[in-house]
C-alpha cells in the first residue's frame, strides 16, 4: 500500500512542477514576466495539492494512485488557462479548487465504507430530485446567460444545484440496481413479441430518471440531458447485462432527438449550427467558428501559454476552454488533454472492474462514465463532431459547482479503489493465517 | 459485469480516439484554409497588441503609427493611428482588429512587427533587453506629390500614378475616392463596424486602391503600345510605312469603319499619326503591318496579361485579348486600346516609363528601407528589371515621337519650360448618351539630354465629351503638376 502511494506522491511532486512551470511561463508568455504572486502561489499548490495526498496517504492508503495526479494536472492546467484569460475568475477559481480538495478530504474522512451510502438511496434520489427542482423556484433560479436556467442564487453564492443532483443521483441508481438486478434481468413482461422487464422492478428507476429528464428538458440544460440518458442506460446494461437495453434506451434516444429537432427551436438552433456554422459567422455560428480559429491558429505546438488568451470567444473560460488550450498549446497539448481524461477513464474502470462488491462496481462505473462523458461531450461539441451542448469541462472549467463536485466523485472513487485493495489484503493474511 | 465494464472502455477510448482525430483534423489539415478565412483575426489581433513600427513616406511624413491608447482600462495597450488620413489610405491599407489588414499594412506586416528572419537573428542579442524588435518601413511616395495629385484630380473619379522609370519606384499614388483607415482601424467596434459598412456601401468603391486594383479602356494611350511593337518587331520605323490619308480605316469581315475623331483626315508617318493620334492610321498598324501573332505578344511584353510584382495585395492584371486570331476587326479596334483591352494606371505608367527607361520596364514597388527602433538598416530595396519589351533603339526612337505630342499634338498642356517632356492622350469613349469618356494623359519628363526621371499615368473617369482634345484638356494639367512638384523634388531639370 505504501508502494501505491509513492508512486503517487512521486507523481503529484511532477505534476505540481508542472503546473508551477506553466503558471510561471505563461505570465512570461502574456506580461513578460515573472509573475508577482508567485511564492504565494507556489505555497498554495503544494499546500492544495500535497494536502490531497497525504489525506489519501492517511485514509485510504489502498487506493489508485494514478487518479489524483492525473486529476491535479487537469486542475492545474485550467487554472493557468483561465488565469490568462481573466484573473477575477482564476482567484475564484483558485477559492473553488480548496473548497474543493476540502470537500475531497471531507468525504474520504467520513465515507469510511461505500455501503455507508447505499442505506440512504431514496435519501439521495429526493435530494436529487429536489436539487433539480430549484432552480424553477421562483426568485431562486435565473439564467447565468447560456440560455439554461441552472443557478441559483442564495445570498452572495451562487451554484447549479444540478451538479450536485447528478452525483446524488448516480448513488440511487447504483444502489437500487445493485439491489434490484437480479429482478430486473429475469422478470419478463410481454407486449406481443417483445419482451421486457416487469416495470414494477424498474418503476422507482423509470420515475427519477423520468423527472430528471424532463426537468433538465424543460431547463434546457440539453448537455446534462444526454449525460443523464447515457448515466442511466449504461449502468442498467451493466447491472443487468442485458443488450436490448441498449438497444430500445438508443432507439428512443434517437426518437426523442429527432423529435426535439424538428419540435424545439432550441434544439433546432443547435443542430443547425453544428451542421452550417458557417451560415450565420457573425451570429449563431460566432462561437464555434471562432473555437475554430482559435484552435488553428495554435496549429502543432500552440501559440505559447498565455499568448492566446482568446477573449473574442464567448464562454471561453467555460464551456470552450478546450479551445484555448488547444491555441496556447496546440496539437501537443489538446490531445495531452484527452489522454489525461483516458487515464481517469481508464483508472476509474479499473476499479469498478476490481471490486467484488455489486454497489461499488456500478456506483464507480456509473462515475467514471460522468466524468469521460461529459468531457467528451463538451469537447465533441467544441470541434463540432456532435452539436454543441454547453456543460462543463471537468476539472478544467471555471465553475464552483462542478469543480467540488468532481472532486466528491474522486474522493468516492479512491474510497472503492481502497476498499478493495483492503479486501484483497485481508483475504491474504486470512490465507497465511489458515 | 465486468465484460460489460470492459466494452464500456473500449467504447469510451474509440470516443475519445474521433476526438483526436477531429482535432488533427482542425489543427493539421484544416490550418491552412481556417487561418486565411477572411473573417479570422486571429493573426491581426496578436499583432495588435504588440509593438508594430511606423510607415514612413520619402519626404519624412508619418504616414502610419502605434500609439499608446489613451484609454488605459482598454485590453489593448496600442492603437494604430494614420496622421494623413485619407491621403495615403489606399496605399497604406488599414490595420483592423476586426477587418484584418490590407495594403502595405498586409504586405510588410512580418517587417513592421518585427518578425522577418532577418530582424529575429539582429536582435538575437537583444533577447534579454526590453527593447522593441519592430521595423520601420520607408517607401519611396512623396507627401508633397500626394498632395498636388489630390489637389489637382480634386473631387473627380480618378487615378493619378507617378514613378521613377530608372527604379521602379513609386512616387505617387492618389485616386478618388480614397479614404481614412483610421475609422476602420479604430478599437472601438461600433465606430470600425460603421465605417467598414459605409465604405463597402459607398460609391466608387474608396476602400480599393484604383491605381492599381481597377482596370479601365485606355483609349488612344496604348497606341503607344502598338507603335512600340511595331518599332521593335522592324514592320515599323518612323518613315516605313506611310499610311493613307482617310476618314476611317475598314478592316476585312466588317463594312463598319472605325472613324477618326470627329470624322477627320490624317495619315502618313509614325511621328505624324502619333502626334495627331489617328485612329484609321493606328488600326491598320495592328490590324494588317503588325498582324495578331506579334501583336498579342508584343502587348504581353509590355505587361497586359501579366500580374505586376509590385509589393502591394493583389494587383489587377492589365488584359490584351489573346483570341484576336484571324479576326481582324477585334485586331483593330484593340490597337487602338478599344474592345478588350483594359490597363491599370499603373500599367499605362509603366508604358511610359519603359519608352523612357531605353525600353526597360523595372519591377514598381514602393519599400525604400526597413530600419529598426536604434535606426540602424536591417534591409533595403534593390531594384530589378521586370520586362525588356523594347531595344534601347526602338525605345529612344518611340521616346522622341511622344515628346513630338507634347511638343505640338494632342499633349502640349503636359509641356514644363525647361524639361524635356513626352506624352500621349487618350479619349476612351464609353458609347453614352451625351457621350462620356475615361480622359487619359501618360508621359513623362526629365533634364534635356538626359534619362528622364519621371513617368507619370493620370485618369479621369467619366467625363462629359469624346473628342480626343478632352483627354488632352481634362488629364494634362494634373500630369504636369505632379510632373513638376515631383522634378522639384528631384531638384528641377
Amino acid at each position: 500500500m505504501t508502494r501505491r502511494r509513492n508512486t503517487e506522491l512521486g507523481l503529484m511532486l511532477m505534476t505540481v512542477v508542472i503546473v508551477c512551470a506553466a503558471y510561471v511561463l505563461a505570465s512570461l508568455g502574456s506580461e513578460s514576466r515573472i509573475p508577482a504572486n508567485i511564492i504565494p502561489f507556489l505555497v498554495a499548490v503544494i499546500a492544495l495539492f500535497m494536502g490531497a495526498h497525504f489525506a489519501v496517504r492517511k485514509l485510504a492508503p489502498g487506493a489508485d494512485p494514478i487518479l489524483l495526479p492525473t486529476v491535479t494536472l487537469l486542475n492545474g492546467l485550467g487554472y493557468v488557462v483561465i488565469a490568462g484569460l481573466n484573473e477575477k475568475l482564476a482567484a475564484a477559481q483558485a477559492t473553488w479548487t480548496a473548497i474543493g480538495i476540502v470537500a475531497f478530504v471531507l468525504t474520504l474522512w467520513w465515507v469510511k465504507r461505500p455501503r455507508d451510502l447505499e442505506r440512504y438511496r431514496y435519501t439521495f434520489a429526493l435530494v436529487g430530485i429536489g436539487l433539480l427542482l430549484l432552480p424553477l423556484v421562483p426568485g431562486l433560479g435565473y439564467d447565468a446567460g447560456s440560455g439554461s436556467t441552472i443557478w441559483v442564487k442564495l445570498g452572495p453564492i451562487s451554484f447549479q444545484p444540478g451538479e450536485v443532483a447528478k452525483v446524488a443521483l448516480a448513488i440511487f441508481f447504483a444502489a437500487y440496481l445493485a439491489d434490484q438486478r437480479e429482478l430486473i434481468a429475469t422478470s419478463q413482461w410481454k407486449i406481443g413479441p417483445i419482451r421486457l422487464p416487469h416495470p414494477k422492478y424498474l418503476g422507482p428507476v423509470l420515475i427519477a430518471w423520468g423527472v430528471t429528464l424532463l426537468v433538465m428538458f424543460y431547463q434546457k440544460d440539453l448537455g446534462s440531458s444526454l449525460l443523464f440518458f447515457a448515466l442511466f442506460l449504461v449502468m442498467i446494461w451493466v447491472a443487468t447485462q442485458r443488450t436490448s437495453f441498449l438497444v430500445i434506451g438508443g432507439g428512443l434516444f434517437a426518437a426523442g432527438a429527432f423529435f426535439a429537432w424538428r419540435t424545439l427551436d432550441h434544439v433546432k438552433v443547435r443542430v443547425d449550427i453544428w451542421l452550417d456554422p458557417w451560415k450565420t459567422p457573425s451570429g449563431n455560428g460566432y462561437q464555434i467558428i471562432q473555437g475554430m480559429f482559435a484552435m488553428a491558429f495554435g496549429g502543432l505546438t500552440g501559440t505559447g501559454l498565455g499568448r492566446g488568451g482568446d477573449t473574442r470567444i464567448p464562454a471561453a473560460e467555460n464551456d470552450f476552454i478546450f479551445a484555448v488550450i488547444a491555441e496556447e498549446l496546440g496539437l501537443v497539448g489538446g490531445s495531452l488533454i484527452i489522454i489525461a481524461y483516458l487515464l481517469v477513464i481508464g483508472s476509474g474502470l479499473r476499479i469498478a472492474a476490481a471490486t467484488d462488491q455489486v454497489f461499488d462496481k456500478l456506483l464507480a462505473t456509473g462515475f467514471t462514465l460522468l466524468l469521460g462523458l461529459q468531457a467528451f461531450i463538451i469537447v465533441a461539441g467544441v470541434l463540432r463532431l456532435l452539436p454543441l451542448t454547453g456543460v462543463a469541462l471537468p476539472f478544467i472549467s471555471y465553475g464552483g459547482s462542478s469543480l467540488v463536485m468532481n472532486y466528491v466523485i474522486l474522493a468516492l472513487l479512491l474510497r472503492i479503489s481502497d476498499q478493495t485493495s483492503k479486501r484483497a489484503m485481508n483475504r491474504a493474511a486470512a490465507e497465511v493465517a489458515a | 459485469m465486468n465484460r460489460n465494464i470492459m466494452k464500456l472502455g473500449v467504447v469510451l477510448v474509440v470516443l475519445y480516439v474521433a476526438l483526436f482525430a477531429k482535432l488533427n483534423w482542425i489543427q493539421v489539415v484544416d490550418k491552412n484554409s481556417l487561418d486565411t478565412n477572411p473573417m479570422n483575426t486571429a493573426q491581426v489581433r496578436r499583432d495588435f497588441n504588440r509593438a508594430r513600427g511606423s510607415i514612413i513616406s520619402a519626404d519624412g511624413a508619418v504616414i502610419a503609427q502605434s500609439i499608446a491608447n489613451p484609454d488605459t482600462s482598454s485590453e489593448f495597450k496600442r492603437m494604430r493611428v494614420y496622421p494623413e488620413g485619407e491621403l495615403f489610405g489606399q496605399t497604406t491599407g488599414y490595420f483592423s482588429f476586426r477587418y484584418g489588414s490590407s495594403g502595405l499594412e498586409k504586405q510588410y506586416n512580418d517587417e513592421l512587427s518585427g518578425s522577418t528572419f532577418d530582424q529575429q537573428v539582429k536582435s538575437f542579442g537583444d533577447l534579454f533587453v526590453a527593447r522593441e524588435n519592430v521595423g520601420n518601413v520607408s517607401i519611396s511616395l512623396r507627401k508633397d506629390i500626394q498632395e498636388t495629385a489630390r489637389q489637382q484630380l480634386g473631387d473627380r473619379e480618378g487615378s493619378v500614378v507617378a514613378l521613377d522609370p530608372r527604379t521602379g519606384a513609386i512616387l505617387g499614388f492618389w485616386s478618388w475616392p480614397s479614404y481614412d483607415p483610421n475609422t476602420v482601424s479604430s478599437l472601438d467596434k461600433s465606430i470600425s463596424e460603421a465605417s467598414w459598412k459605409l465604405l463597402n456601401a459607398a460609391p466608387g468603391v474608396p476602400m480599393r486602391a484604383h491605381f492599381y486594383q481597377d482596370r479601365y479602356f485606355p483609349g488612344s494611350t496604348f497606341k503607344v503600345v502598338t507603335a512600340g511593337v511595331g518599332l521593335q518587331t522592324g514592320k515599323v520605323t518612323n518613315t516605313e510605312p506611310s499610311y493613307p490619308f482617310m476618314t476611317g480605316y475598314t478592316p476585312q469581315g466588317t463594312n463598319k469603319p472605325i472613324m477618326n475623331f470627329g470624322g477627320e483626315t490624317c495619315g502618313g508617318t509614325l511621328p505624324e499619326i502619333l502626334r495627331v493620334s489617328c485612329n484609321s492610321s493606328f488600326a491598320e498598324m495592328g490590324a494588317e503591318t503588325i498582324g495578331p501573332v506579334d501583336m498579342v505578344a508584343g502587348a504581353g511584353s509590355f505587361g497586359f496579361n501579366s500580374t505586376v510584382p509590385i509589393d502591394m495585395p493583389e494587383p489587377a492584371k492589365s488584359v490584351f485579348p489573346t483570341n484576336v486570331g484571324n479576326n481582324q476587326p477585334k485586331l483593330a479596334m484593340s490597337s487602338i486600346g478599344q474592345n478588350d483591352v483594359q490597363a491599370t494606371p499603373l500599367q499605362m505608367a509603366m508604358v511610359a516609363g519603359g519608352v523612357a527607361n531605353g525600353g526597360v520596364i523595372m519591377k514598381p514597388h514602393l519599400l525604400s528601407e526597413v530600419r529598426n527602433v536604434q535606426g540602424d538598416v536591417v534591409s533595403t530595396y534593390s531594384p530589378s528589371k521586370w520586362l525588356t519589351p523594347m531595344s534601347s533603339t526602338a525605345a529612344s526612337t518611340l521616346f522622341d515621337d511622344m515628346v513630338g505630342v507634347v511638343k505640338g499634338g494632342t499633349a502640349t498642356g503636359m509641356a514644363i519650360q525647361g524639361c524635356t517632356v513626352g506624352g500621349k492622350t487618350g479619349t476612351a469613349q464609353l458609347g453614352t448618351e451625351p457621350p462620356k469618356s475615361h480622359t487619359w494623359i501618360m508621359g513623362f519628363a526629365g533634364p534635356p539630354g538626359k534619362p528622364p526621371t519621371v513617368a507619370v499615368a493620370v485618369v479621369v473617369l467619366n467625363q462629359s465629351g469624346g473628342s480626343e482634345a478632352t483627354g488632352g484638356r481634362v488629364a494634362a494639367p494634373i500630369a504636369k503638376a505632379v510632373l513638376q512638384t515631383a522634378l522639384a523634388a528631384q531638384g528641377g531639370c
